[in-house]
């Protein structure tokens, strides 16, 4: 007779647990784990997932690269944003809002085939010898680097005003605070947000197909056009995809927990 | 050398519209210890935020040691290095231990090897009383032990002057006295120290003058036992009978 007993303490611990579980997590999983037996069982999604794995490299070395810049750019961009000299601060809001402001596939056209060959000209670098890959990268990184400059400036602006007083009153210079003061306690408070970033970045590669860079995409793609596959093709690009981006939000959900823990 | 080592001259701040300060003048003595009381918007942390330059003065000059801060030619951070400051809500950087909290100005702004700068910390956070806190982090330690290590990490740049702006307003009573005592050791020593407080019983013990403040202005200056038993001014008489009846 355990029934009633459960419906008289509605907020039971079972109730709870039942209702709190990750059923979400479950459901994907079993998406995963359907794929992964297609992927071992059946020929077609076999050739698929042979055709396209070689991408994973191209794919997370262009993301990996591109965020690497991203982070350098977006951490200047980020500190010009709040600069008190009036031209620095400028320049960097005009390139954060123009990014802004421009869909990622047209700044991804536009870095790779307008703003590269005259600064590869300026740098005396041959702009035929710049690969498609190399295009990607730095259109990922300008374009992400004006999405991470917002996180950092956050960040900083995040920190109570005390700390830099109290940094600057010891005679340390502004540059002193920001990197031993305030940046290692701004980039603490944002790694959750640049993680989520870096999540959306690997989505985002995707697009670099377009500059038939051989990613993932790219290569479900070729595979589909050749074999007509389209089904087989693009279900493994989706379980690939998948299968990273959940590893990786699963990482940085625990990385939380355990920082939010640190506080506490 | 002059003998006079904080100098305000006819110094006004205005924030926007507001007055906060209005043509203060103060003489600071090599060794002196000057306690500046009045009600809250005052101006005493804009004074005080003056002298180690946190604010800008719109108007007026300040001099520490003969050096003029509003000249473009000063180097501000070699000022501040001499000038230490302890802050109502400690401002102890938390992403640091204690020692490190007291060693990071040493080194990066003394220049101070890791070994020099450590001792120098040690030795400053046993004067303070807390060098068994050395490797916590601030937010295991009471109020109490917080803002004293923030004076240790003042003190350990070796300042000649230190500006305290309300450093027991943001502590439990039981706190205050430790704080307190700590400030009164050091005005023994002979530190010249700017305090803005309400405590008077360190006013009497400590402070040479008082400095009486009132919408932005210096209304009285006079030993303690003037200011505070025979104040000449009205003002003076309705500040502290309101402190007072607290
Ligand atoms: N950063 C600021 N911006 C605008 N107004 C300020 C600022 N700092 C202080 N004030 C104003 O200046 C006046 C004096 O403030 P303050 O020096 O902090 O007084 P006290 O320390 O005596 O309480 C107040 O009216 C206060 O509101
Ligand atoms: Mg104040």
């Amino acid at each position: 007779m355990t029934g009633p007993e459960i419906q008289a303490t509605p907020d039971s611990s079972w109730q709870n647990s039942w209702r709190e579980f990750p059923w979400w997590l479950v459901a994907i999983f079993v998406f995963l784990a359907l794929m992964g037996i297609l992927i071992i069982r059946n020929p077609a999604y076999n050739n698929a997932f042979q055709f396209i794995v070689p991408g994973i490299q191209v794919t997370l070395y262009t993301t990996i690269t591109a965020f690497a810049i991203a982070l350098v750019l977006g951490l200047l961009a980020g500190l010009g944003r709040i600069s008190r000299n009036t031209a620095v601060r400028n320049i960097a809001i005009t390139y954060i809002e123009f990014i802004r402001g421009v869909p990622t596939l047209v700044l991804i056209f536009t870095v790779a085939f307008v703003l590269v060959p005259p600064v590869s000209n300026a740098l005396q670098v041959d702009n035929r010898i710049v690969t498609p890959n190399t295009r990607a990268i730095i259109a990922l990184a300008v374009i992400y680097g004006a999405f991470l400059a917002e996180i950092f400036r956050a960040g900083i602006e995040s920190i109570s005003k005390g700390q830099m007083e109290a940094a600057r009153s010891l005679g340390m210079t502004y540059t002193q605070s920001m990197r031993y003061i305030i940046l290692p306690q701004a980039i603490r408070n944002i790694s959750p947000a640049l993680g989520n970033d870096f999540i959306a970045m690997l989505k985002d590669s995707s697009l670099v197909s377009v500059l038939a860079v051989r990613d993932i995409t790219q290569l479900a793609r070729l595979h589909a056009g050749s074999t007509f596959r389209f089904r087989e093709s693009y279900l493994v690009l989706t379980f690939l995809y998948l299968s990273m981006t959940i590893i990786l939000s699963l990482l940085l959900r625990w990385y939380e927990q355990r920082i939010g823990k640190d506080r506490g | 050398m002059n003998d006079e080592i904080i100098i305000i001259d006819n110094l006004h701040k205005y924030f926007g519209s507001i007055e906060a300060v209005k043509a203060v003048n103060l003489q600071v003595k090599r060794g002196e210890v000057v306690v500046v009381v009045g009600p809250s918007g005052s101006g005493k942390s804009t004074v005080l935020r003056c002298i180690n330059h946190l604010e800008t003065p719109t108007s007026g000059a300040v001099y520490i040691d003969g050096v003029h801060l509003e000249d473009k030619q000063t180097d501000i951070n070699k000022v501040r290095a001499e000038v230490g400051m302890v802050f109502q809500q400690f401002n102890l950087f938390p992403h640091l231990t204690v020692l490190e909290n007291v060693t990071i100005a040493q080194r990066k702004v003394r220049k101070r090897s890791k070994e020099e700068a450590n001792e120098i910390a040690m030795e400053q956070l046993r004067h303070v009383g807390i060098p068994e806190k050395a490797s916590a982090y601030p937010r295991q330690l009471s109020g109490g032990q917080q803002q004293r290590v923030a004076i240790a990490r003042a003190l350990a740049m070796q300042p000649k002057i230190m500006l305290f702006d309300e450093p027991t307003s943001a502590l439990d009573p039981e706190m205050i006295k430790e704080v307190l005592d700590v400030m009164l050791q050091l005005a023994e020593e002979g530190m010249t120290m700017v305090v803005v407080t309400h405590e008077m019983g360190f006013a009497r013990a400590a402070a040479r003058r008082v400095v009486f403040m009132d919408n932005g202005q210096v209304i009285e200056i006079d030993t303690p036992q003037v200011l505070f038993d025979k104040p000449k001014h009205d003002r003076t008489k309705l500040f502290l009978s309101k402190i007072l009846a607290h």
